[in-house]
């Protein structure tokens, strides 16, 4: 399963991520890591049973945790099967079959929004995982 | 040699003889009979295209009010149209943005929410004349309640479209959508085998007065569109059509982020196969047409040409570009495109539409000039200081502090041993540090990512960054990154204040 981990500026210098993983002994597949001198933020794939040990650790460093379970939303009516999404996603989820329908593949999705910005037509979103 | 006239196939379209395919499925039948058996076997193709057509618009006439009023200004959604003409009738464009919404919604979508059956508010002022006495006036209409909505776009259906990339460090938000940084992915747009002027490059079908597919009706081609530049292969056409009898599935409003509306418009265009040489151009595939790949980071004109690409290749998924691959995605839909040449031809097959000769020829061998301009234009290095002065990286931060005060400049440039840029500091990095208490080098106070220019830039463009980085002034290199002098935003000031 899909988590994004949220680590504000205060801690940001700190290797917590190395920590949790080596005081745990839980992995994570980073997807995606973004850091700036304002925050940092980590996509990762993490066992579904392992979710909630790894989750205590990062949280007691002072790190926000939570699981990406709602992928992107496709309103297929707006949607006019142009692809412009395709060449975006980090993940490939949108494809094209041979008769030029639109695939999603939502499992792939990590929720980074960068296709919600790319659809001319409003056809995708994203709700807040809060 | 085959030959055949335009009565000969409306005669065969109107007693249900007529055979009539897509271009998609022309090429595989010239490729087995040849051009003079296909030419023999097929009478009409069919074409079709969907995709961004910013130049697109609607002229309305909305009837007469009680009492009359001569618009002076006028907006539907509050999305302003032009109103220069007669009393009531007026231009809605495409592109033009909400007064209050700005670009979540446009004229693209004023005319999509009429298409789909919706209501829309009517505001226009004006100063009152003796024949129009009426000064303001609020309404809802809806596309029954107006006269005439009839679409008129400028420029549609480009011959073929440059592909985009970024080869810059930044993602940017385009007309051709969002690029993402290093030659990230490429988009591109335009329906390649089934493009209609790509069918009929020499135009001998395809011209003022012949009839098309128009977002779900009949239209017609007015003539060249504007821009035109057959020369090069990008024809563009203006075409005309009944918005009152269009389609949602054929016309849809869209956004384009950090740049606007748009307006997607499905259109597809029979050619009538009069001859061989008609059926060999609709044989036409993907992999015999060609175009560039411009890097749309260079905030100009003329963009670099990265390579030569083939559709076939754009729509292969991927392509290479300076030695790393590229995801591609198209803006205009296949799907769609198909879709419409399928419509097309089931209405010729049906008898329900009728193919046309054009009464006037598209022109030939034209191309688009640049504009002329008489303001004249400044460069960074006219306008630059030259006697900037720098610091090393590892002075003091009371030499820095000196150095501002003797200057008068604000921003000091920091540089390595051997003169390239390595940070910058400002006085306010000075106060900032002795408010700190923290007087170390100069190196462990600079900004590292220092904003620059060079000095064969465009003031514009400069100014841009400027304001986009939230920067005051930039130091100016040569091609070995050494200082060579300072650009501030009082230098782009004054230039403005001696023009205006």
């Amino acid at each position: 399963m899909k988590v994004k981990i949220n680590i504000s500026s205060e801690i940001v210098t700190k290797p917590i991520l190395a920590e949790a993983i080596v005081e745990t002994g839980v992995l994570l597949n980073v997807s995606q890591a973004h850091f700036d001198r304002s925050h940092g933020e980590v996509v990762a794939d993490v066992q579904e049973e392992l979710f909630e040990k790894i989750k205590s650790s990062l949280v007691s460093k002072g790190a926000i945790v939570r699981k990406l379970d709602t992928p992107i939303e496709w309103d297929e009516d707006e949607c006019v099967e142009c692809g412009a999404c395709i060449s975006v996603c980090p993940t490939k989820v949108f494809s094209l079959d041979e008769d030029y329908s639109l695939l999603v593949d939502k499992s792939k999705c990590i929720q980074c929004g960068t296709c919600v910005e790319m659809c001319p037509h409003n056809a995708l979103s994203l709700i807040d995982n809060g | 040699m085959v030959k055949k006239t335009i009565h000969e196939i409306n005669s065969k379209i109107k007693d249900g003889s007529v055979n009539v395919v897509t271009a998609e499925e022309m090429v595989d039948i010239v490729a087995e009979l040849g051009p003079e058996g296909a030419a023999s076997e097929v009478d009409v193709v069919t074409t079709g295209t969907f995709g961004a057509m910013c130049s697109s618009g609607v002229w309305f006439n909305f009837g007469h009010s009680e009492p009359p009023i001569k618009m002076q200004k006028v907006w539907m959604n509050d999305v302003e149209a032009y109103t220069g003409v007669a009393a009531v009738d007026a231009f809605l464009g495409a592109t033009q943005l909400s007064d209050s919404l700005g670009m979540e919604y446009g004229g693209a979508h004023v005319m999509e929410d009429l298409i789909r059956g919706k209501s829309v508010d009517l505001h226009a002022i004006s100063h009152g004349t003796d024949c129009y006495p009426r000064k303001i006036l609020d309404t809802s209409l809806a596309l029954d309640d107006m006269n005439q909505a009839i679409m008129v776009n400028p420029r549609n259906a480009y011959q073929k479209y440059n592909a985009a990339t970024n080869g810059t460090k930044q993602t940017i938000h385009t007309y051709m959508g969002s690029l993402l940084p290093q030659y990230g992915n490429v988009t591109y747009s335009g329906a390649g085998v089934l493009s209609p002027l790509s069918n009929d490059p020499e135009y001998r079908t395809i011209g003022t007065g012949s009839r098309i597919f128009l977002g779900g009706t009949q239209g017609y081609i007015v003539g060249q569109g504007t821009q035109h530049a057959s020369a090069g292969q990008f024809g563009t056409l203006m075409v005309q059509g009944d918005m009152k009898k269009m389609s949602s599935d054929y016309i849809r409003a869209a956004n384009f982020t950090g740049y606007g509306t748009s307006l997607y418009v499905g259109m597809g265009i029979p050619i009538p196969v009069l001859d061989e040489n008609v059926a060999k151009a609709t044989a036409v595939t993907d992999a015999d047409i060609t175009t560039n790949i411009l890097d749309y980071s260079v905030p100009s004109r003329d963009r670099p040409a990265l390579r030569q690409v083939t559709y076939a290749e754009l729509k292969s998924g991927s392509i290479e570009i300076n030695g790393t691959e590229a995801a591609t995605s198209s803006l205009s839909s296949f799907k769609k495109a198909r879709k419409i040449a399928a419509e097309l031809k089931d209405w010729i097959s049906k008898g329900d539409f009728f193919v046309s000769m054009p009464v006037e020829n598209l022109p030939a061998n034209t191309s688009a000039k640049p504009m002329k301009e008489t303001e004249g234009v400044s460069f960074v290095s006219e306008i630059m200081s030259t006697n900037v002065v720098t610091i090393e990286k590892d002075a003091s931060v009371y030499k820095a502090a000196k150095i501002i005060m003797d200057s008068e400049f604000n921003h000091l440039p920091v540089v390595s041993k051997d003169s390239s840029l390595v940070g910058i500091v400002t006085a306010w990095d000075i106060s900032k540090a002795v408010s700190q208490d923290k007087f170390d080098l100069v190196e462990d106070m600079m900004t590292r990512k220092v904003i620059t220019a060079r000095a064969d830039e465009r003031v514009d463009v400069v100014a841009r960054r400027l304001d986009l980085k939230g920067v005051s002034a930039m130091p100016v290199l040569n091609k070995e990154n050494h200082v060579i002098g300072i650009i501030t935003s009082d230098d782009i000031s004054k230039l403005y204040a001696r023009r205006h």
